[in-house]
């Protein structure tokens, strides 16, 4: 469904734009994320031969770092923070809750397309825990009631 | 034309600022009312957001919690005069809990728009960096040694011996690193100033550069900031476009470059040495020590790594002098800390006050005890790494000594509360599986020592050979503290034996002795 040759022209464009930066390698990767949603598997050997790297190399920073992601993300990305904060507020029963009335578990995307599960380990929203983020949004006090609000709120919205 | 004032911190917008927001413009514009809505960071009484303050001829005038729904009644009493109203609050600066602070790092934080560079220069902002400018790089170290200044990021080193080296260390480029990977649970300082007075982390960065040679800096924000990192970004331009960065700033002939990369959600990238390499382009892990990043840090230069709110105390001490700063304080903690009270607590938010202050009085005084209305039974300080600790430790003064001599650390100064229903086998469990989750792997006592640590915990709680396990479990935690090249394996033993020691019941072991 996801052609890398229509990918193809976006990270070279990434990689020209960040050439001569230092340490341009997570930039770069946050790029391509910013606009594909994902880092493409073939574009691994892009990135290694601009930046002189082995692609081992590439492959094993975008898996050291939890938010790089190497398939394509559903319509909304759901994080929910699994840290003592929000575990002390109930964050252990939202995230049973979540699971279930998505029916996905961590790191999956529903059927539909509709929603990935991604933990997280604090969103500095502490002092309303428990948080939880919708793509760039960040919710605090999410009770399971409230979780199904937002949920219905994004449910096909784009 | 009247200002109003609401948050556009993280928090109050995850409790509905923004629909607030647009309700009063509607609603305003409804009603003919010449308003302009000035959105600056939180007060950080976080129990009260979304706060929308007034200005009046007579103050600033607050209302609070307030949901789009109560914005119609609010409008309709004279909110824009400051009358009465069921959610008025008054001059928020007169409460206890924000009247008794000390505000000295997060002075503007909640009263200025965070973006506005004429604001930040109307609050006394810049003045630090107008005397540094006019000083030796000796005379600005001077002074934030004197100010007895410690990294408030958890470490405590002394800020003013760093700078001294990295002053001293001869080099063809330095550079400043800030580090703001503020990844531990409880914690949001860091995040609150980024957000609510990004200009005096600029600020502080920049007198840092001159300070020791340095003419690029940093800025490692964490990914799961986005915020933060739009506040900065505006106040960096504006800087930029009016001679407050790049080159030859005020006219001085003196130049720094300042730039933020985010991270990518991992926390060891919060540990020094794992942050430079994340930088570089590279996995995150942690380097041996030495050579010191003092020394041999980014790209093998000399450079200053310092956390978020390290920087953003210099603008002050430079203002006003180190030993103004010093003069706040206990033992060889000088200056203050802002506490970051989270988790189960009835008023949670951040309090900035001198070192001294007792748990107790935080917890119970400002904090007002626990949200659920249930007794706290324990309270984890300095994040993820940081001790429990029990109701019996609460009168320790806040000052990193005090807390070091009861294996306790005070870190980044978060306290995350909670009441009696925790089972502290299970947060026990759940910090070694932090560990597994989130180290490095570099190092066998952190990389292997928490995935067992998981397994022995597993054994004690299911009754399997409850003493021999435990032993080994001590065994454990002793080979991660000594064994472990940084303070991610090095520490994880502080909450887990900590609740070992003090909430044994909860493992199914004989309850610890009075």
């Amino acid at each position: 469904m996801h052609d890398y040759q229509d990918q193809k022209p976006t990270v070279l464009a990434i990689l020209d734009a960040h050439v001569s930066m230092p340490g341009n390698l997570l930039p770069i990767l946050h790029a391509i994320q910013d606009n594909l949603g994902y880092i493409p598997t073939e574009a691994v050997a892009d990135i290694a031969s601009t930046l002189h790297l082995s692609k081992a190399e590439v492959h094993g920073v975008i898996t050291f770092y939890h938010y790089f992601r190497e398939t394509p993300p559903g319509q909304h990305t759901i994080h929910i923070c699994r840290a003592e904060s929000c575990q002390s507020m109930g964050s252990k029963a939202l995230e049973n809750h979540a699971k279930q009335t998505l029916g996905i578990d961590y790191h999956e995307t529903t059927a539909d397309g509709q929603f990935s599960l991604e933990a997280v380990y604090c969103l500095g929203n502490c002092a309303c825990s428990p948080s939880i983020t919708i793509d760039n949004d960040v919710y605090g006090r999410v009770s399971p009631e409230k979780f199904d609000q937002l949920l219905a709120t994004h449910q096909g919205a784009e | 034309m009247t200002r109003l004032f609401i948050s556009r911190d993280s928090t109050a917008i995850s409790l509905g600022a923004e629909q607030v927001v647009n309700a009063v413009k509607q609603q305003a514009a409804a009603k003919n009312l010449d308003i302009e809505i000035v959105r600056n960071g939180s007060r950080g009484l976080f129990w009260l957001e979304p706060l929308l303050e007034v200005e009046t001829p007579t103050g600033r005038v607050a209302y609070g919690p307030v949901q789009p729904e109560d914005v119609g009644s609010l409008l309709d009493s004279g909110l824009v005069q400051g009358k009465q109203h069921a959610l008025y609050l008054g001059n928020i600066e007169e409460l206890a809990y924000f009247k008794n602070q000390n505000r000295l790092t997060f002075a503007r934080v909640g009263l200025t728009d965070p973006v506005s560079l004429d604001d930040y220069l109307a609050h006394d902002g810049y003045r630090g960096l107008k005397n540094a400018l006019v000083m030796q790089p000796a005379e600005i170290v001077k002074h934030v040694s004197d100010s007895g200044l410690r990294g408030r990021g958890g470490a405590a080193f002394p800020t003013g011996i760093k700078w001294n080296t990295v002053m001293n260390a001869p080099a063809d480029q330095k550079y400043i690193v800030c580090n703001a990977d503020e990844g531990d649970s409880g914690t949001f300082s860091d995040r609150m100033i980024m957000e609510g007075d990004p200009f005096v982390l600029i600020e502080g960065m920049t007198i840092a550069g001159l300070a020791v040679g340095a003419t690029q800096g940093y800025i490692y924000l964490r990914v799961e900031y986005p915020h933060a990192g739009i506040a900065l970004n505006q106040a960096i331009e504006a800087a930029k476009q009016h001679g407050y960065l790049g080159e030859n700033i005020q006219n001085s002939g003196k130049t720094f470059h300042l730039e933020v990369r985010r991270g990518a959600g991992a926390y060891i990238c919060g540990e020094e040495t794992s942050l430079l390499e994340s930088l570089e382009g590279k996995r995150g892990l942690v380097r041996f020590k030495p050579p010191l990043p003092a020394i041999v840090g980014l790209f093998g230069k000399p450079t200053i790594v310092n956390n978020v709110i390290s920087l953003a105390s210099v603008p002050i001490i430079l203002d006003k002098g180190g030993d103004y700063y010093r003069d706040y304080g206990m033992g060889r903690s000088r200056g203050t800390l802002p506490l970051q009270l989270a988790g189960n607590i009835k008023h949670p938010g951040l309090f900035e006050v001198a070192f001294g202050m007792t748990l107790r009085e935080l917890l119970y005084e400002y904090g007002g005890g626990t949200a659920s209305g249930r007794p706290i039974r324990a309270v984890q300080v300095g994040g993820p790494l940081g001790a429990y600790m029990h109701p019996g430790q609460f009168d320790t003064p806040l000052d990193y000594e005090a807390f070091a001599a009861i294996s306790s650390v005070l870190g980044h100064g978060g306290l995350v509360v909670h009441d009696d229903t925790v089972d502290m086998a299970e947060m026990a469990r759940y910090a070694m599986e932090f560990c597994v989750e989130e180290s490095c792997g570099k190092c066998t006592p952190c990389r292997i020592g928490s995935t067992r640590g998981v397994e022995v915990i597993d054994r004690i709680v299911a009754g399997i050979q409850k003493d021999k396990n435990t032993v080994l479990l001590r065994d454990l935690c002793d080979t991660m503290t000594f064994g472990s090249l940084c303070a991610m394996g090095g520490m994880t033993p502080f909450p887990v034996l900590s609740a070992l020691n003090h909430f044994p019941e909860d493992f199914g072991l004989s309850p610890a002795k009075p």
